[in-house]
């Protein structure tokens, strides 16, 4: 039964991994403009610099 | 009106056969002369932007969406930009700069749709200089970057004027350095507490579904963890509530975020208590939950509308910068820099910065933004000039008399009305804290009975029922049904056309019982309509009429020329205009004379008129008379049924007896008001006790706007200039404004019910707990299904209603885009 101790372990682990995820995602201003994602995505990039 | 230049209403064109329409902004096109590529275009204007798109291979643009641009009819002034040129002047708008690269944000109120994104990212192409721009769609914001040493700030936003988004620059751009106030921290909060509810309930769901079997062990590991993850909950993501109880304490007024705190200590205190005696595993589970979902329930109050602003004053109106005249010649001066005494020159559209006193050329001053007049004022050297008219004239030179800031306009925002924090202040006159606070009371008493009953009872027992009570009787319920009643009412007034600065203006709106009403630009629009009395022109008179009004840029001549459509030019022997007085002209053999009654020098039948045309001795009287917004009739009739009304307006009362019969016989009616006539007026309303709703449009309803209890402006295009006010109205809407009013009265009688719904539930928990048998998995089940079953009822009920009475549920449909 002390498996039991890894996964919880695991399953926390994950779970931080997305909440990291999650506030590097607020911190890269991805939230602050909700409907330019969608069109840009819809765009064809053709800069060389990007 | 519209008062932001560039910033055209975007015209939507369905396609009709056999007129051509523009390829760049899809407005029908006069004539079919202006042709480039086989293409039709309906201004110069169109087929430059067109020209230099395409010859840049960037045709993607027209492809993403049809006729993506817009009308560019208007020309831009050669030299208004010129002041960028002036270091100090541009340097105040750069974001950042590292002496090479410079990065500025600029706000684009013409950005529309995903064609306008497409060009404005692909900049670089137009010009080499560019290294990167970004458009943040929704806040309408475009950050570029560029090479000072390739082009300038100047030529960046020539650049963007030519392609036609200009961008809107005024003296606010410069005072401001702060970013947008965008709440990064909040969407910290929620993600935490989200984060930490979830992985407690799963590591509760060994206890939810053990029948106290579980191995001692594992039921510590648990517990102990689940008080790791309420940990940043209770210190990080509830911080908010326990500060704004804590500034209630400190106030002296019960907020409802002050039992909410309450609610959550003891919780948090109780379940640390059991966990670390061993006694239970506590309440961690719903307690992350709630905060969880209040958190949640607050961000949808509070969504803003980022492209919108509710805080304008004059600085948001005036210009960054304006041309002054010294010895050394003409030389852009920051309107900061701006003294008594200097010698500006003004161009037409210009705004006027400060009061002034014209010393050379002659203007016709448009003071319908800042006092409501809608005939612009001729005036000529010597005569005084105030801050916040538009020139509509030739170039002229004026003299400073007064600095800026104690201007006859912007006097009066040093007005007390304009130094009391309206937000706040209806915040705390909600009613939802007064009835979280009579809830406090009530629950503090039936705490001190059980208390006291258990003090001579069994004293044991004491802390356990008193704190069950507290965390029983939590008003979260009542904090959760108000902000998601408030968060989806916003939404759907949005939807018709109502933009609201916050959330408490709902329940303002909902006791309003008198509206008043400005005149010019609110019960009007911008368009003017003409009607003749006397000798009826006929077709061949028309014509010359026409002929001699055409050359002339006189508004009344404009207006004179949009009146006779389809007439021909024909030649003329003789032209002249005298200014302030009429045109003379002899057109095809026939005398002409356009103008006042002085100038006709005939006696007139009724003074009353706008202007007079006399063709070959024959007279007709000319009145302008500005349009009625349509549906208003219909409106005013609705209104005045459940609501009492006056009407304010700075203008003549040529229109009076119209409107005395348009609003009914016992409507106020005041004409020639000023600004502060009108701000005094509504305090006395408020006075009498009434709740005062004021619609205005202009600077001058500023004062009115912020003294009223809530303040509309009503707005062609939400995205143009408008003053500081609760709320923004599409004019577009304006007839609904009855439903409106409707449909946020029926937010408190939502959030009451929906609040008696969750009351049941509580009262479901209260019988639990009273006799022991309240279990954490009760407790985890009940605690969703409430907020569930209250999220359920305040978003159905409020669109059901909204539908019921006539509104909009949905979005408009988004514009198609090209396959």
């Amino acid at each position: 039964m002390s498996v039991l101790y890894v996964l919880v372990l695991v399953s926390i682990l994950v779970a931080s991994v997305f909440l990291g995820a999650f506030i590097w995602s607020v911190r890269s201003n991805q939230f602050e403009d909700n409907s330019g994602a969608s069109m840009r995505m819809l765009h064809d990039n053709d800069n060389p610099q990007h | 009106m519209s008062v932001v230049k560039g910033n055209n209403t975007i015209v939507v064109s369905r396609q009709v056969k056999d007129t051509a329409l523009c390829y760049h902004c899809g407005a029908e096109c006069l004539s079919e002369n202006i042709a480039y590529d086989n293409k039709t275009f309906c201004c110069e204007g169109c087929k430059l932007v067109y020209e230099i798109v395409s010859h840049n291979g960037m045709c993607d643009y027209y492809k993403i969406s049809a006729h993506p641009g817009l009308s560019q009819i208007k020309p831009l002034r050669k030299d208004k930009y010129a002041y960028l040129d002036n270091e100090a002047i541009a340097s105040s708008l750069y974001k950042f700069t590292d002496g090479k690269n410079i990065i500025v944000t600029l706000y684009i109120p013409g950005v529309h749709c995903s064609s306008c994104m497409w060009l404005l990212e692909h900049l670089y192409k137009l010009n080499a200089g560019i290294t990167e721009s970004r458009l943040n769609f929704t806040a309408k914001e475009v950050t570029i970057r560029f090479d000072k040493q390739v082009i300038s700030l100047r030529q960046v936003i020539e650049l963007l004027a030519t392609i036609g988004y200009e961008p809107y620059i005024s003296l606010d751009d410069a005072n401001k350095k702060q970013p947008k106030n965008y709440n990064k921290k909040s969407i910290y909060k929620l993600g935490v507490a989200g984060f930490c509810f979830g992985n407690i309930m799963l590591m509760s769901f060994p206890e939810y579904l053990s029948d106290n079997t579980i191995e001692g062990q594992y039921a510590s590991l648990f517990r102990i963890l689940n008080l790791a993850l309420s940990l940043p909950v209770f210190f990080y993501s509830a911080s908010d509530f326990f500060k704004n109880a804590w500034k209630s304490y400190r106030q002296k007024a019960i907020n409802i975020d002050a039992p909410v705190a309450l609610a959550i200590l003891i919780t948090f205190a109780r379940s640390v208590y059991e966990i670390v005696t061993g006694s239970g595993a506590g309440y961690l589970d719903s307690m992350s939950g709630i905060v969880f979902f209040m958190l949640a329930g607050r961000m949808i109050q509070d969504k803003t509308y980022q492209s919108i602003s509710f805080h304008r004053d004059y600085q948001s109106y005036f210009p960054i910068a304006v041309n002054v005249v010294s010895n050394e010649g003409v030389a852009s001066t920051s309107l900061k820099d701006l003294k008594k005494g200097d010698i500006i020159e003004l161009y037409h559209d210009d705004i006027i910065p400060a009061d002034a006193v014209i010393t050379d050329g002659r203007g016709r001053i448009d003071y319908s933004f800042v006092t409501g007049e809608s005939e612009p004022v001729s005036v000529t050297a010597g005569e005084t000039i105030y801050a916040g008219g538009r020139q509509t004239g030739e170039k002229m030179r004026a003299q400073i008399t007064k600095p800026v800031a104690s201007s006859y306009l912007t006097s009066l925002w040093n007005h007390h009305t304009f130094s009391r924090n309206k937000a706040e202040q209806n915040n705390k006159k909600s009613f939802v804290h007064l009835l979280a606070g009579n809830f406090t009371i009530v629950l503090f008493a039936l705490v001190m009975v059980t208390g006291i009953y258990w003090a001579l009872n069994d004293p044991a027992k004491i802390l356990p029922s008193v704190s069950a009570m507290l965390i029983i009787a939590c008003p979260c319920a009542l904090l959760l049904a108000s902000t998601f009643t408030d968060g989806s009412l916003m939404r759907l007034l949005s939807i018709n056309g109502l933009y609201l600065r916050d959330a408490f203006v709902i329940e303002q709106l909902g006791k309003i019982n008198h509206v008043v009403f400005d005149k010019t630009g609110t019960l009007t629009s911008g368009s003017t309509d003409i009607s003749t009395k006397g000798h009826e022109l006929t077709m061949e008179e028309k014509d010359l009429v026409f002929t001699a009004a055409s050359s002339s840029k006189h508004p009344y001549s404009m207006a004179l020329v949009k009146y006779l459509p389809g007439c021909k030019k024909l030649n003329m022997e003789k032209w002249e205009e005298i200014p302030g007085k009429g045109i003379e002209a002899i057109v095809n053999g026939n005398y002409i004379k356009i103008g006042s009654a002085a100038f006709i020098d005939l006696p007139v039948t009724d003074a009353k008129a706008n202007f007079y045309v006399l063709v070959n001795n024959k007279l007709t009287a000319f009145y302008i008379m500005p349009v009625i917004r349509k549906g208003i009739p219909g409106m005013l009739g609705k209104l005045s049924g459940t609501h009492g009304l006056s009407l304010l307006s700075g203008d003549n009362d040529k229109q009076k007896p119209y409107l005395q019969k348009l609003f009914g016989r016992n409507t106020e009616l005041l004409f020639r008001q000023q600004p502060v006539d009108k701000l005094s007026y509504i305090d006395v309303l408020q006075k009498k006790g009434k709740k005062v709703l004021m619609i205005g449009d202009g600077l001058n309803d500023a004062g009115a706007l912020q003294q009223s209890n809530v303040g509309i402006t009503l707005a062609d295009d939400i995205n143009n200039f408008t003053p500081s006010c609760d709320a923004i109205l599409k004019a577009e809407n304006f007839s609904n404004l009855p439903s409106l009013l409707r449909l946020s009265k029926a937010g408190k009688k939502i959030i009451n019910l929906s609040f008696g719904i969750s009351l049941i539930y509580n009262i479901i928990g209260l019988y639990f707990s009273v006799q022991g048998k309240m279990n954490p998995l009760l407790a985890a089940i009940l605690m969703p299904l409430s907020t569930l079953s209250i999220v359920l009822v305040t978003v159905g009920i409020s669109n059901l209603y909204t539908r019921y009475i006539g509104l909009r549920i949905n979005p408009e449909s988004q514009p198609q885009y090209k396959t």
